[in-house]
Protein backbone atom coordinates (compact mmCIF):
# COMPACT_ATOMS: atom_id res chain seq x y z
CA UNK A 1 0.00 0.00 0.00
CA UNK A 2 1.30 3.39 -0.39
CA UNK A 3 0.36 7.00 0.47
CA UNK A 4 -2.19 7.50 -1.88
CA UNK A 5 -4.33 4.37 -1.35
CA UNK A 6 -5.03 4.31 2.20
CA UNK A 7 -7.89 1.11 2.26
CA UNK A 8 -11.27 0.61 3.67
CA UNK A 9 -9.22 -0.24 7.34
CA UNK A 10 -7.73 3.47 6.83
CA UNK A 11 -10.99 4.47 6.38
CA UNK A 12 -12.81 2.97 9.23
CA UNK A 13 -9.76 4.05 11.37
CA UNK A 14 -9.89 8.10 10.68
CA UNK A 15 -13.69 7.59 11.19
CA UNK A 16 -12.53 7.15 14.84
CA UNK A 17 -11.55 10.63 15.07
CA UNK A 18 -15.61 11.27 14.40
CA UNK A 19 -15.97 8.87 16.95
CA UNK A 20 -14.34 11.00 19.90
CA UNK A 21 -15.82 14.30 18.00
CA UNK A 22 -19.33 12.46 18.73
CA UNK A 23 -18.05 11.53 22.68
CA UNK A 24 -17.35 15.23 23.20
CA UNK A 25 -20.86 15.81 22.27
CA UNK A 26 -21.95 13.62 24.20
CA UNK A 27 -19.67 14.76 27.38
CA UNK A 28 -20.48 18.50 26.70
CA UNK A 29 -24.02 18.03 25.78
CA UNK A 30 -24.10 19.93 22.37
CA UNK A 31 -26.72 17.41 20.86
CA UNK A 32 -24.66 17.93 17.81
CA UNK A 33 -23.86 13.47 18.23
CA UNK A 34 -26.97 13.01 14.86
CA UNK A 35 -25.84 15.81 12.77
CA UNK A 36 -21.92 14.96 13.11
CA UNK A 37 -23.03 10.87 12.19
CA UNK A 38 -25.02 11.99 9.17
CA UNK A 39 -23.19 14.54 7.93
CA UNK A 40 -19.98 12.07 8.00
CA UNK A 41 -22.32 9.47 6.28
CA UNK A 42 -23.99 11.66 3.78
CA UNK A 43 -20.12 12.89 3.22
CA UNK A 44 -18.84 9.40 2.49
CA UNK A 45 -22.05 7.89 0.96
CA UNK A 46 -21.14 11.26 -1.70
CA UNK A 47 -18.00 11.22 -2.41
CA UNK A 48 -17.69 7.31 -3.02
CA UNK A 49 -20.63 7.78 -5.59
CA UNK A 50 -18.27 10.78 -7.20
CA UNK A 51 -15.12 8.40 -6.71
CA UNK A 52 -17.11 5.35 -8.88
CA UNK A 53 -18.35 7.65 -11.50
CA UNK A 54 -15.13 10.10 -11.68
CA UNK A 55 -13.42 6.48 -12.06
CA UNK A 56 -15.45 5.59 -15.33
CA UNK A 57 -15.03 9.40 -16.55
CA UNK A 58 -11.52 9.44 -15.97
CA UNK A 59 -10.31 6.11 -17.25
CA UNK A 60 -7.54 6.31 -19.93
CA UNK A 61 -10.01 4.88 -22.08
CA UNK A 62 -13.02 6.93 -21.36
CA UNK A 63 -13.47 9.65 -23.99
CA UNK A 64 -12.83 13.06 -23.14
CA UNK A 65 -16.60 14.28 -23.91
CA UNK A 66 -17.41 12.63 -20.85
CA UNK A 67 -15.11 14.83 -18.73
CA UNK A 68 -16.72 17.52 -20.25
CA UNK A 69 -20.07 16.43 -19.88
CA UNK A 70 -19.05 16.45 -15.90
CA UNK A 71 -17.95 19.82 -16.57
CA UNK A 72 -21.25 21.13 -17.76
CA UNK A 73 -23.49 19.33 -14.68
CA UNK A 74 -20.72 20.82 -12.36
CA UNK A 75 -21.41 24.45 -13.69
CA UNK A 76 -25.69 23.22 -13.85
CA UNK A 77 -25.20 22.53 -10.12
CA UNK A 78 -23.03 25.35 -9.38
CA UNK A 79 -25.79 27.67 -10.49
CA UNK A 80 -28.60 25.99 -8.36
CA UNK A 81 -26.25 26.10 -5.06
CA UNK A 82 -25.57 29.72 -5.88
CA UNK A 83 -29.36 30.42 -6.40
CA UNK A 84 -30.62 28.44 -3.21
CA UNK A 85 -27.79 30.75 -1.08
CA UNK A 86 -28.49 33.97 -2.76
CA UNK A 87 -32.53 34.10 -3.52
CA UNK A 88 -33.03 37.56 -3.15
CA UNK A 89 -30.88 38.55 -6.16
CA UNK A 90 -32.68 38.87 -8.64
CA UNK A 91 -31.83 36.70 -11.80
CA UNK A 92 -29.15 35.27 -9.81
CA UNK A 93 -29.36 31.60 -11.22
CA UNK A 94 -28.20 32.63 -14.87
CA UNK A 95 -25.71 35.07 -13.95
CA UNK A 96 -24.44 32.31 -11.71
CA UNK A 97 -24.04 29.89 -14.26
CA UNK A 98 -22.65 32.43 -16.85
CA UNK A 99 -20.24 33.31 -14.47
CA UNK A 100 -19.20 29.84 -13.78
CA UNK A 101 -19.42 29.06 -17.62
CA UNK A 102 -16.95 32.47 -17.76
CA UNK A 103 -14.40 30.89 -15.09
CA UNK A 104 -13.60 27.48 -16.83
CA UNK A 105 -13.90 28.74 -20.30
CA UNK A 106 -11.39 31.44 -19.16
CA UNK A 107 -9.33 29.38 -16.82
CA UNK A 108 -9.15 25.90 -18.76
CA UNK A 109 -8.28 28.06 -22.10
CA UNK A 110 -5.31 29.91 -19.96
CA UNK A 111 -4.18 26.14 -18.48
CA UNK A 112 -4.67 24.11 -21.57
CA UNK A 113 -3.44 26.99 -24.22
CA UNK A 114 -0.43 26.95 -21.78
CA UNK A 115 -0.14 23.34 -21.75
CA UNK A 116 0.29 23.93 -17.90
CA UNK A 117 -1.52 20.52 -17.81
CA UNK A 118 -2.58 17.80 -20.81
CA UNK A 119 -5.64 17.76 -21.84
CA UNK A 120 -7.37 14.81 -20.28
CA UNK A 121 -10.31 13.72 -18.38
CA UNK A 122 -8.39 13.57 -15.22
CA UNK A 123 -7.00 17.14 -15.73
CA UNK A 124 -10.31 18.97 -16.93
CA UNK A 125 -13.01 17.83 -13.82
CA UNK A 126 -10.57 18.43 -11.10
CA UNK A 127 -9.48 22.01 -12.65
CA UNK A 128 -12.61 22.63 -13.49
CA UNK A 129 -14.29 21.90 -9.75
CA UNK A 130 -11.11 23.67 -8.52
CA UNK A 131 -12.22 26.68 -10.25
CA UNK A 132 -16.25 26.35 -9.66
CA UNK A 133 -15.75 25.78 -6.50
CA UNK A 134 -13.95 28.62 -5.27
CA UNK A 135 -15.68 30.95 -7.64
CA UNK A 136 -19.07 30.07 -6.36
CA UNK A 137 -19.07 31.30 -2.68
CA UNK A 138 -17.02 34.68 -3.92
CA UNK A 139 -20.31 35.01 -6.66
CA UNK A 140 -23.03 34.50 -3.77
CA UNK A 141 -21.07 36.98 -1.52
CA UNK A 142 -20.86 39.36 -3.99
CA UNK A 143 -24.52 39.39 -5.56
CA UNK A 144 -25.55 39.37 -2.04
CA UNK A 145 -23.23 42.57 -1.09
CA UNK A 146 -24.28 44.53 -4.59
CA UNK A 147 -27.92 44.11 -3.15
CA UNK A 148 -27.53 44.87 -0.45
CA UNK A 149 -25.21 47.94 -0.95
CA UNK A 150 -27.96 49.06 -3.55
CA UNK A 151 -30.70 48.76 -1.39
CA UNK A 152 -29.05 50.35 1.40
CA UNK A 153 -27.56 53.03 -0.34
CA UNK A 154 -30.68 53.77 -2.39
CA UNK A 155 -30.70 57.37 -2.03
CA UNK A 156 -27.24 58.27 -2.66
CA UNK A 157 -27.30 56.17 -5.72
CA UNK A 158 -30.03 58.36 -6.88
CA UNK A 159 -28.37 61.71 -5.38
CA UNK A 160 -26.03 60.68 -8.60
CA UNK A 161 -28.75 59.66 -10.97
CA UNK A 162 -30.65 62.69 -10.18
CA UNK A 163 -27.21 64.71 -11.23
CA UNK A 164 -26.88 62.61 -14.52
CA UNK A 165 -24.89 60.28 -14.21
CA UNK A 166 -25.12 57.45 -15.62
CA UNK A 167 -26.42 54.22 -14.07
CA UNK A 168 -22.88 52.70 -14.30
CA UNK A 169 -21.36 55.79 -12.94
CA UNK A 170 -24.00 56.07 -9.99
CA UNK A 171 -24.00 52.75 -8.85
CA UNK A 172 -19.45 52.43 -9.04
CA UNK A 173 -19.04 53.33 -5.80
CA UNK A 174 -21.33 50.54 -4.39
CA UNK A 175 -20.03 48.03 -6.97
CA UNK A 176 -16.37 49.01 -6.21
CA UNK A 177 -17.40 48.61 -2.19
CA UNK A 178 -18.90 44.71 -3.57
CA UNK A 179 -16.37 43.56 -5.36
CA UNK A 180 -13.51 44.50 -3.05
CA UNK A 181 -15.46 42.82 -0.83
CA UNK A 182 -15.69 39.19 -2.15
CA UNK A 183 -12.30 39.43 -3.65
CA UNK A 184 -10.30 40.13 -0.28
CA UNK A 185 -10.51 37.01 1.39
CA UNK A 186 -9.29 35.12 -1.52
CA UNK A 187 -6.14 37.48 -1.75
CA UNK A 188 -6.08 37.16 2.00
CA UNK A 189 -5.46 33.10 1.40
CA UNK A 190 -3.36 33.55 -1.22
CA UNK A 191 -1.00 36.35 1.00
CA UNK A 192 -1.19 33.12 4.23
CA UNK A 193 -0.83 30.14 2.13
CA UNK A 194 2.48 28.32 3.18
CA UNK A 195 2.75 30.40 5.94
CA UNK A 196 -0.50 29.12 7.96
CA UNK A 197 -1.75 26.01 5.67
CA UNK A 198 -0.80 24.22 2.92
CA UNK A 199 -3.69 23.65 0.51
CA UNK A 200 -5.36 20.91 -0.46
CA UNK A 201 -3.61 20.03 -4.00
CA UNK A 202 -0.34 20.31 -2.41
CA UNK A 203 -0.92 18.46 0.46
CA UNK A 204 -2.37 15.68 -2.04
CA UNK A 205 0.46 15.31 -4.18
CA UNK A 206 3.17 15.49 -1.39
CA UNK A 207 1.58 12.07 0.45
CA UNK A 208 1.03 10.66 -3.71
CA UNK A 209 5.24 10.96 -2.81
CA UNK A 210 5.54 13.87 -5.19
CA UNK A 211 8.40 16.20 -4.81
CA UNK A 212 7.74 18.80 -2.48
CA UNK A 213 8.89 21.72 -4.89
CA UNK A 214 7.25 19.92 -7.74
CA UNK A 215 4.06 19.82 -5.44
CA UNK A 216 4.90 23.40 -4.56
CA UNK A 217 5.12 24.79 -8.41
CA UNK A 218 1.44 23.01 -8.95
CA UNK A 219 -0.29 24.63 -6.15
CA UNK A 220 1.27 27.65 -6.89
CA UNK A 221 -0.05 28.12 -10.48
CA UNK A 222 -3.51 26.99 -8.97
CA UNK A 223 -3.67 29.31 -7.03
CA UNK A 224 -2.98 31.85 -9.63
CA UNK A 225 -5.98 30.30 -11.55
CA UNK A 226 -7.96 30.22 -8.77
CA UNK A 227 -7.31 34.15 -8.04
CA UNK A 228 -7.61 34.78 -11.52
CA UNK A 229 -11.08 32.50 -11.77
CA UNK A 230 -12.75 34.05 -8.24
CA UNK A 231 -11.90 38.01 -9.69
CA UNK A 232 -13.52 36.99 -13.17
CA UNK A 233 -16.40 35.51 -11.72
CA UNK A 234 -17.53 38.35 -9.17
CA UNK A 235 -16.43 40.90 -11.94
CA UNK A 236 -19.48 38.90 -14.21
CA UNK A 237 -21.88 39.29 -11.69
CA UNK A 238 -21.17 42.10 -10.66
CA UNK A 239 -21.28 43.94 -13.77
CA UNK A 240 -24.35 41.54 -15.27
CA UNK A 241 -26.61 42.14 -11.38
CA UNK A 242 -25.73 46.02 -11.94
CA UNK A 243 -27.02 46.05 -15.14
CA UNK A 244 -30.15 43.76 -14.65
CA UNK A 245 -31.49 46.24 -11.16
CA UNK A 246 -30.90 49.61 -13.50
CA UNK A 247 -33.66 50.15 -16.20
CA UNK A 248 -31.99 51.14 -19.44
CA UNK A 249 -33.06 54.71 -19.08
CA UNK A 250 -30.87 54.87 -16.37
CA UNK A 251 -33.32 54.28 -13.10
CA UNK A 252 -32.61 51.85 -10.22
CA UNK A 253 -35.38 49.30 -10.10
CA UNK A 254 -37.86 49.26 -6.91
CA UNK A 255 -36.58 45.19 -6.82
CA UNK A 256 -33.43 46.58 -4.25
CA UNK A 257 -35.45 47.97 -2.13
CA UNK A 258 -36.68 45.13 -0.64
CA UNK A 259 -33.41 42.93 -0.91
CA UNK A 260 -31.14 42.85 1.78
CA UNK B 1 -47.93 87.52 -5.72
CA UNK B 2 -50.35 85.59 -3.37
CA UNK B 3 -50.92 81.55 -3.51
CA UNK B 4 -53.20 80.53 -6.35
CA UNK B 5 -53.37 77.51 -8.56
CA UNK B 6 -53.12 77.82 -12.14
CA UNK B 7 -53.78 76.33 -15.28
CA UNK B 8 -50.96 74.60 -17.51
CA UNK B 9 -49.24 77.08 -19.50
CA UNK B 10 -47.03 77.02 -22.81
CA UNK B 11 -44.79 79.10 -20.97
CA UNK B 12 -44.16 76.39 -18.67
CA UNK B 13 -40.52 74.99 -18.37
CA UNK B 14 -41.74 71.70 -17.00
CA UNK B 15 -45.42 70.49 -17.34
CA UNK B 16 -47.42 67.55 -16.15
CA UNK B 17 -50.13 66.58 -18.23
CA UNK B 18 -52.52 64.22 -16.94
CA UNK B 19 -50.23 62.20 -15.18
CA UNK B 20 -50.96 59.05 -13.10
CA UNK B 21 -48.60 56.70 -11.41
CA UNK B 22 -49.42 53.38 -10.35
CA UNK B 23 -47.51 50.76 -8.32
CA UNK B 24 -50.11 48.11 -8.50
CA UNK B 25 -54.00 47.10 -8.56
CA UNK B 26 -53.53 48.36 -4.80
CA UNK B 27 -51.82 51.52 -4.92
CA UNK B 28 -52.45 54.25 -7.26
CA UNK B 29 -50.16 56.69 -6.06
CA UNK B 30 -51.30 59.84 -8.57
CA UNK B 31 -54.46 60.05 -10.64
CA UNK B 32 -54.27 62.64 -13.78
CA UNK B 33 -51.91 65.01 -12.22
CA UNK B 34 -51.57 68.75 -14.24
CA UNK B 35 -49.62 70.87 -12.99
CA UNK B 36 -46.82 73.22 -14.68
CA UNK B 37 -43.48 74.73 -13.31
CA UNK B 38 -42.79 78.57 -14.47
CA UNK B 39 -39.39 80.23 -15.12
CA UNK B 40 -38.30 82.72 -12.67
CA UNK B 41 -41.16 81.31 -10.11
CA UNK B 42 -41.06 79.23 -6.79
CA UNK B 43 -44.09 76.92 -7.38
CA UNK B 44 -45.14 74.72 -4.00
CA UNK B 45 -47.09 71.77 -4.60
CA UNK B 46 -48.23 71.54 -1.10
CA UNK B 47 -51.09 68.62 0.62
CA UNK B 48 -51.11 66.34 3.38
CA UNK B 49 -48.54 63.79 3.73
CA UNK B 50 -49.12 61.07 1.63
CA UNK B 51 -50.88 62.69 -1.25
CA UNK B 52 -47.95 61.70 -3.63
CA UNK B 53 -45.91 64.82 -3.75
CA UNK B 54 -42.57 62.99 -3.66
CA UNK B 55 -44.02 61.06 -6.35
CA UNK B 56 -44.84 63.79 -8.64
CA UNK B 57 -41.50 64.83 -8.23
CA UNK B 58 -39.40 62.33 -9.21
CA UNK B 59 -41.38 61.74 -11.98
CA UNK B 60 -40.50 65.32 -12.87
CA UNK B 61 -36.73 64.35 -14.24
CA UNK B 62 -37.75 60.42 -14.83
CA UNK B 63 -36.31 58.59 -11.26
CA UNK B 64 -39.70 57.41 -11.61
CA UNK B 65 -42.19 57.01 -15.14
CA UNK B 66 -45.72 57.83 -15.06
CA UNK B 67 -47.98 55.03 -15.87
CA UNK B 68 -50.00 57.52 -17.84
CA UNK B 69 -49.87 61.07 -19.24
CA UNK B 70 -47.20 62.86 -19.91
CA UNK B 71 -44.56 65.63 -18.44
CA UNK B 72 -43.08 67.78 -20.94
CA UNK B 73 -39.73 69.78 -20.43
CA UNK B 74 -39.82 73.00 -22.27
CA UNK B 75 -42.82 71.53 -24.80
CA UNK B 76 -40.90 68.34 -25.17
CA UNK B 77 -41.99 65.04 -24.01
CA UNK B 78 -39.27 64.38 -21.58
CA UNK B 79 -39.71 60.44 -22.34
CA UNK B 80 -37.71 61.63 -25.85
CA UNK B 81 -34.94 63.00 -23.97
CA UNK B 82 -31.95 61.37 -22.45
CA UNK B 83 -32.41 60.99 -19.29
CA UNK B 84 -28.96 62.38 -18.13
CA UNK B 85 -29.58 65.14 -20.24
CA UNK B 86 -33.11 65.75 -18.61
CA UNK B 87 -31.74 65.49 -15.01
CA UNK B 88 -29.12 68.01 -15.44
CA UNK B 89 -31.29 70.36 -16.72
CA UNK B 90 -34.43 69.46 -14.24
CA UNK B 91 -31.70 69.10 -11.18
CA UNK B 92 -33.36 67.60 -8.19
CA UNK B 93 -33.00 68.28 -3.90
CA UNK B 94 -33.94 65.80 -1.81
CA UNK B 95 -35.45 66.23 1.53
CA UNK B 96 -32.45 64.48 3.28
CA UNK B 97 -29.34 66.35 2.31
CA UNK B 98 -27.03 63.24 0.60
CA UNK B 99 -23.69 63.75 1.09
CA UNK B 100 -21.64 61.49 -0.99
CA UNK B 101 -18.29 59.99 0.67
CA UNK B 102 -15.39 62.38 0.53
CA UNK B 103 -14.41 66.11 0.50
CA UNK B 104 -16.79 68.70 -0.15
CA UNK B 105 -14.73 69.71 -3.34
CA UNK B 106 -15.08 65.73 -4.44
CA UNK B 107 -19.08 66.59 -4.20
CA UNK B 108 -19.48 69.63 -6.06
CA UNK B 109 -17.04 67.64 -8.99
CA UNK B 110 -19.39 64.84 -9.03
CA UNK B 111 -21.96 66.63 -11.59
CA UNK B 112 -19.71 69.21 -13.17
CA UNK B 113 -15.93 66.78 -12.97
CA UNK B 114 -14.47 69.90 -15.13
CA UNK B 115 -15.28 72.72 -12.52
CA UNK B 116 -12.21 74.61 -11.64
CA UNK B 117 -12.00 75.38 -8.16
CA UNK B 118 -12.83 78.87 -8.79
CA UNK B 119 -16.16 77.87 -10.02
CA UNK B 120 -16.93 75.44 -7.33
CA UNK B 121 -15.96 78.39 -5.02
CA UNK B 122 -18.82 80.72 -6.36
CA UNK B 123 -21.19 78.01 -6.30
CA UNK B 124 -20.73 77.59 -2.57
CA UNK B 125 -20.52 81.45 -2.41
CA UNK B 126 -23.90 81.56 -4.38
CA UNK B 127 -25.47 78.66 -1.58
CA UNK B 128 -24.10 81.17 1.45
CA UNK B 129 -21.09 78.71 2.42
CA UNK B 130 -17.64 80.12 2.71
CA UNK B 131 -15.37 78.56 -0.33
CA UNK B 132 -13.03 77.34 2.17
CA UNK B 133 -14.96 74.62 2.71
CA UNK B 134 -13.84 72.86 -0.14
CA UNK B 135 -11.65 70.70 1.67
CA UNK B 136 -14.03 70.12 4.58
CA UNK B 137 -14.88 66.58 4.46
CA UNK B 138 -18.85 66.45 3.76
CA UNK B 139 -20.02 64.32 6.48
CA UNK B 140 -18.85 66.29 8.48
CA UNK B 141 -21.38 69.37 7.56
CA UNK B 142 -24.14 70.61 9.51
CA UNK B 143 -27.81 69.33 8.17
CA UNK B 144 -28.13 73.26 7.20
CA UNK B 145 -24.33 73.38 5.44
CA UNK B 146 -25.04 69.85 4.00
CA UNK B 147 -28.64 71.12 2.11
CA UNK B 148 -26.90 73.97 0.94
CA UNK B 149 -23.91 72.04 -0.59
CA UNK B 150 -26.21 69.76 -2.09
CA UNK B 151 -27.77 72.72 -3.66
CA UNK B 152 -24.72 73.84 -4.78
CA UNK B 153 -24.04 70.35 -6.25
CA UNK B 154 -27.32 71.02 -8.69
CA UNK B 155 -26.58 74.34 -9.24
CA UNK B 156 -23.21 73.27 -10.83
CA UNK B 157 -25.19 71.09 -13.77
CA UNK B 158 -26.51 74.68 -14.79
CA UNK B 159 -30.33 73.40 -14.31
CA UNK B 160 -33.66 75.46 -15.44
CA UNK B 161 -35.71 73.99 -12.94
CA UNK B 162 -35.29 72.19 -9.61
CA UNK B 163 -37.23 69.97 -7.83
CA UNK B 164 -36.81 70.48 -4.04
CA UNK B 165 -38.61 67.69 -2.09
CA UNK B 166 -39.40 69.32 1.50
CA UNK B 167 -35.71 70.40 1.57
CA UNK B 168 -36.10 71.95 4.79
CA UNK B 169 -38.02 69.29 6.84
CA UNK B 170 -34.70 67.99 8.61
CA UNK B 171 -33.40 71.84 9.43
CA UNK B 172 -33.72 74.18 12.48
CA UNK B 173 -35.71 77.48 11.39
CA UNK B 174 -32.90 79.59 11.06
CA UNK B 175 -31.67 77.11 8.27
CA UNK B 176 -35.15 76.43 6.76
CA UNK B 177 -35.63 80.27 6.60
CA UNK B 178 -32.06 80.64 4.97
CA UNK B 179 -32.92 77.78 2.32
CA UNK B 180 -36.13 79.68 1.54
CA UNK B 181 -34.80 82.79 1.13
CA UNK B 182 -32.25 80.56 -1.46
CA UNK B 183 -35.02 79.51 -3.64
CA UNK B 184 -36.28 82.99 -3.59
CA UNK B 185 -33.01 84.07 -5.27
CA UNK B 186 -32.63 80.99 -7.71
CA UNK B 187 -36.34 82.25 -9.00
CA UNK B 188 -35.19 85.76 -9.30
CA UNK B 189 -32.35 84.21 -11.33
CA UNK B 190 -34.97 82.66 -13.68
CA UNK B 191 -34.54 79.21 -12.63
CA UNK B 192 -38.01 77.72 -11.90
CA UNK B 193 -38.32 75.74 -8.16
CA UNK B 194 -41.08 73.31 -7.67
CA UNK B 195 -40.91 72.61 -3.76
CA UNK B 196 -42.94 70.52 -1.91
CA UNK B 197 -44.27 71.13 1.29
CA UNK B 198 -46.82 70.02 3.77
CA UNK B 199 -45.88 72.90 5.89
CA UNK B 200 -48.61 75.66 5.56
CA UNK B 201 -46.68 78.81 6.90
CA UNK B 202 -43.64 77.62 4.69
CA UNK B 203 -46.35 77.29 1.26
CA UNK B 204 -47.30 81.13 2.89
CA UNK B 205 -44.01 82.70 2.79
CA UNK B 206 -42.50 81.37 -0.35
CA UNK B 207 -45.24 80.36 -2.94
CA UNK B 208 -45.33 82.87 -6.21
CA UNK B 209 -47.66 79.71 -7.31
CA UNK B 210 -49.42 76.80 -5.51
CA UNK B 211 -50.41 73.85 -6.26
CA UNK B 212 -52.47 71.31 -3.89
CA UNK B 213 -52.83 67.75 -3.91
CA UNK B 214 -55.16 65.60 -2.09
CA UNK B 215 -55.49 61.84 -2.25
CA UNK B 216 -53.40 61.75 -5.48
CA UNK B 217 -55.31 63.99 -7.43
CA UNK B 218 -55.58 67.59 -8.23
CA UNK B 219 -57.41 69.62 -5.50
CA UNK B 220 -60.43 71.32 -6.78
CA UNK B 221 -60.39 74.88 -6.63
CA UNK B 222 -62.74 74.83 -3.13
CA UNK B 223 -60.32 72.43 -1.79
CA UNK B 224 -57.21 74.31 -2.49
CA UNK B 225 -58.76 77.16 -1.04
CA UNK B 226 -59.89 75.23 2.17
CA UNK B 227 -56.78 73.60 2.89
CA UNK B 228 -54.70 76.78 2.31
CA UNK B 229 -57.16 78.85 4.80
CA UNK B 230 -55.80 76.00 7.02
CA UNK B 231 -52.68 77.74 6.48
CA UNK B 232 -53.64 81.48 7.01
CA UNK B 233 -55.32 80.19 10.57
CA UNK B 234 -51.81 78.87 11.22
CA UNK B 235 -52.92 75.30 11.81
CA UNK B 236 -50.62 72.95 9.80
CA UNK B 237 -51.47 69.14 8.39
Amino acid sequence: MNATQIGWAGLVGSFGLVAIAIGLSFWQRLQLSRSMLWASARAAVQLLLVGFALRLVLDSKTSVWWAWLWVVIMIGFAGFTIRSRAKEVPGIFLLGTLSMLTVVVVSLSVIFGFHVFPIEGRTIVPLAGMMIGNSMTSCVLVGRRIVGELSEKRDEVEARLALGLSWQEASRPCVRSALRTALVPQIETTKAVGLVFLPGAMTGLVLAGVDAVDAVTVQLALMYLVLGSVATSVTVIGLGLTRRVFTPDHRLRSIARTAH
Amino acid sequence: MGPTNIPVESEALLSFQSVSFVVDAERKILHEISLSVVPAAVTVLAGPSGAGKSTLLRLGNRLDVPSAGRVRFRGEDSAAIDPRELRRRVGMVFQKPVPFAGSVRANLKVGAPQASDDELGRSLDRVGLESSLLDRVADDLSGGEAQRMCIARTLLTRPEVILMDEPTSALDHENRLGIERLAKELAREGIGILWVSHDLAQVRRIADLAFVLIDGRNASEEETAAYLEQGMSGEQQ
